[in-house]
């Protein structure tokens, strides 16, 4: 284990990288084309989430096993939306009233 | 202490199914990445329903986001990134074995959890008052009330369990904080704050797209 190759600085950086996200995101939020704003958000919040893997929880200090399992559970979550709305969309969704 | 099932070494506590802590933290931080692998599947089937239901239904999310506290939404998403800073800190600390500031920055990040859960419960207090929780006396000006309350539901029903996740969370910052304050870790064994931490992330993670899905829709009605 390479511990202590994440410095304090680094931290530091880092969270102020998310608060400046954060503004970015309220600042996103008033895009008047509603479904652009919707992306930008949720691009931002992907952004901050891969920060806080990365960092905070050092998958960039991690052992190869545990990338492998972390990102196992990110592919399942892929297929449980990905195949929801393949199947959805192609029957015609929203159902008619 | 030490029972039969356990050696205390001069490092720590290492179980006897393991040949050395290296292993032992290694395997506890294997474990952990698995749980948390469930728990994004538990949350990934409540945003896959209302990722569906919000592409259905709209007009009616979009009026209904309009109702929710979005200053109170962003201060909090603020609280909790600041939290999740103070336990990053708590790890690097334990990790050159300073159990005071240990302590210190798991309280900081416990209290900043009680903040955030002081300003959810009064949003949904206003949300009571305002007859926006769904079966208690629901009622919505709107051109889609139905819609608007599938969207109440499930920011109830996410944001709760979120809630909840919160409390555990708490709970094991207080317990990482008192055992360091008692000396139990050091910069050798000090594996239970590491996997705190890695839990309190991971519900931060979690606010991060909560926050987008329910508060950003409409923020300016």
């Amino acid at each position: 284990m390479n511990h202590a190759a994440i410095q304090p600085r680094t931290y530091l950086v880092v969270y102020i990288v998310l608060l400046v996200l954060l503004v970015f995101t309220i600042a996103g939020a008033y895009i008047p084309i509603h479904v652009l704003a919707t992306v930008v958000a949720f691009v931002i919040a992907t952004i901050k989430a891969i920060l806080i893997v990365l960092y905070f929880m050092h998958v960039k200090e991690s052992s190869t096993l545990v990338r492998v399992f972390g990102g196992a559970g990110l592919l399942w979550l892929g297929i449980l939306i990905a195949g929801t709305l393949h199947d959805y969309l192609a029957r015609g969704w929203p159902p008619p009233p | 202490m030490p029972d039969e099932d356990t050696i205390l070494t001069r490092e720590g506590i290492l179980a006897e199914q393991f040949d050395d802590l290296a292993q032992q933290t290694e395997a506890g931080t294997l474990g952990m990445w698995i749980f948390l692998a469930t728990e994004l599947l538990l949350f990934g089937g409540l945003f896959t329903g209302y990722i569906s239901y919000r592409l259905a239904y709209f007009q009616g999310f979009h009026e209904a986001s309009g109702h929710l506290y979005f200053t109170l939404g962003s201060i909090n998403t603020a609280v909790l990134l600041t939290s999740s800073y103070f336990v990053a800190l708590a790890v690097h600390a334990a990790r050159q074995g300073r159990s005071r500031a240990v302590s210190g920055w798991l309280l900081g990040a416990a209290g900043l959890g009680a903040v955030f859960l002081a300003i959810k419960a009064t949003e949904y207090y206003l949300e009571y008052r305002e007859h926006l929780v769904p079966w208690m006396d629901f009622q919505f000006e709107g051109a889609y009330p139905a819609h608007a309350q599938l969207f109440f539901i499930f920011y109830f029903l996410m944001t709760g369990l979120h809630a909840v996740h919160m409390l555990v969370g708490m709970a094991l910052l207080l317990i990482m904080a008192l055992l360091a304050r008692l000396g139990r870790f050091s910069a050798e064994y000090h594996n239970p704050v590491e996997l705190t931490g890695l839990y309190w992330h991971f519900v931060d993670i979690v606010w991060v797209f909560l926050y987008p899905a329910f508060y950003l829709l409409n923020p300016h009605s």
